[in-house]
């Protein structure tokens, strides 16, 4: 991987370590508010379901986790001396698969 | 007066601790513990140093476990009523006993092109840089390393991945970012970005709790890390 690559990797995992920090706040709050009388998944899917804010969170929760764990691992991989081409094209693999089982999660509750 | 038990590493990569007793005195420092076991004890004990008083950089060690300036460090600070164990700094292969080769971190300088380039002539005017900007604070930030690799040793970074350029080098290579006369700055932050550069750290700021001038390597590859970075958006990298 060139160098510009390497600069722009370690941007995008610093931005989407930005929205994480944001997101995972958001999470807990609601996770503290959502268990307040039990947790049921009618009253999850009560809030979810067709909300447009809900569905843009949880799709920018998602891609900041796809963007910002493979790079995270690429880095450790690269330290612990896997510096190869397979790990850029394996990270790329996970990521891909980051989003879509957390877009399929995001589907499921929101449409 | 009491003796001072003293482990002192003997051999090269392989070698051994060997057990000495020195005097204690007041006011001694580890690089006069060690000065006395090579005029006294054993000759044959191989270590570096020049100035003796904390300007050139050459003598540091890893004592106790910890890298340190051996002639500005008092064994009182380090040894307590105990023992004191004296190695190689880590991080750099070594030649014999406590002497590193340093060569591969003074390569690494040259690397992050920590070489000033102007592009004036004794002809021209001195340049103006006001003291109080901010550039020029940077560069009064870390201005005064003295090159002694204590950074280096101490630096995780460097020890997982030995092509990284390290505390040092970035640091130098900050100081002249900052420098307004000089002007091969697209060729250095080149030279110090990616895997191998400033983007490698890990902010765990080892280099910045051991330097013994205080300086922190630290805050200038942060400020690498987003010249880097602002330079690459921009498409000049």
């Amino acid at each position: 991987m060139n160098t510009r690559s390497q600069v722009l990797l370690w941007g995008a995992q610093r931005a989407s370590a930005m929205v994480l920090a944001l997101c995972v706040i958001v999470h807990f709050i609601t996770i503290i508010y959502a268990v307040r009388n039990g947790l049921s998944a009618v009253e999850i899917l009560g809030r979810t379901r067709g909300s447009i804010a809900w569905g843009g969170f949880y799709f920018l929760f998602v891609a900041a986790v796809a963007v910002h764990a493979p790079i995270g691992i690429r880095n450790i991989c690269v330290e612990m001396g896997w510096r190869s081409r397979g790990v850029d094209v394996l990270m790329f693999v996970l990521a891909l698969t980051l989003a879509m089982w957390g877009l399929r999660a995001v589907w499921a509750v929101v449409l | 007066m009491n003796a001072l038990k003293v482990k002192i590493w003997r051999g090269t990569e392989s070698g051994k601790f060997q057990d000495y007793e020195v005097p204690r005195q007041e006011s001694q420092t580890v690089l006069d513990v060690v000065t006395y076991v090579q005029r006294r004890l054993d000759p044959s004990l191989a270590y570096r140093f020049a100035c003796r008083v904390g300007v050139c950089g050459s003598c540091a060690m890893t004592v106790n476990g910890v890298s340190r300036w051996t002639c500005r460090t008092h064994v009182s600070k380090v040894a307590g009523d105990s023992a004191l164990e004296i190695a190689p700094l880590r991080n750099l292969p070594v030649v014999r006993d406590l002497v590193t080769d340093m060569a591969e971190f003074f390569d690494k300088w040259a690397k992050a092109r920590g070489r000033f380039t102007g592009n004036k002539t004794r002809k021209d005017d001195f340049a103006r840089v006001e003291p109080a900007s901010k550039q020029r604070r940077a560069v009064d930030a870390a201005i005064e390393c003295i090159g002694c690799g204590v950074c280096y040793s101490s630096c995780e970074v460097v020890t997982w991945k030995p092509d990284y350029l390290g505390p040092a080098a970035l640091s130098r290579a900050w100081t002249l970012v900052n420098d307004v006369r000089d002007v091969a700055q697209k060729e250095r932050l080149a030279a110090v970005a990616g895997d191998a550069g400033c983007h490698a750290c890990h902010t765990q700021m080892n280099c910045t709790e051991r330097c013994p001038k205080h300086i922190s390597p630290t805050a200038g590859i942060a400020g690498l890390k987003r010249a880097v970075l602002a330079a690459t958006l921009k498409g000049e990298l």
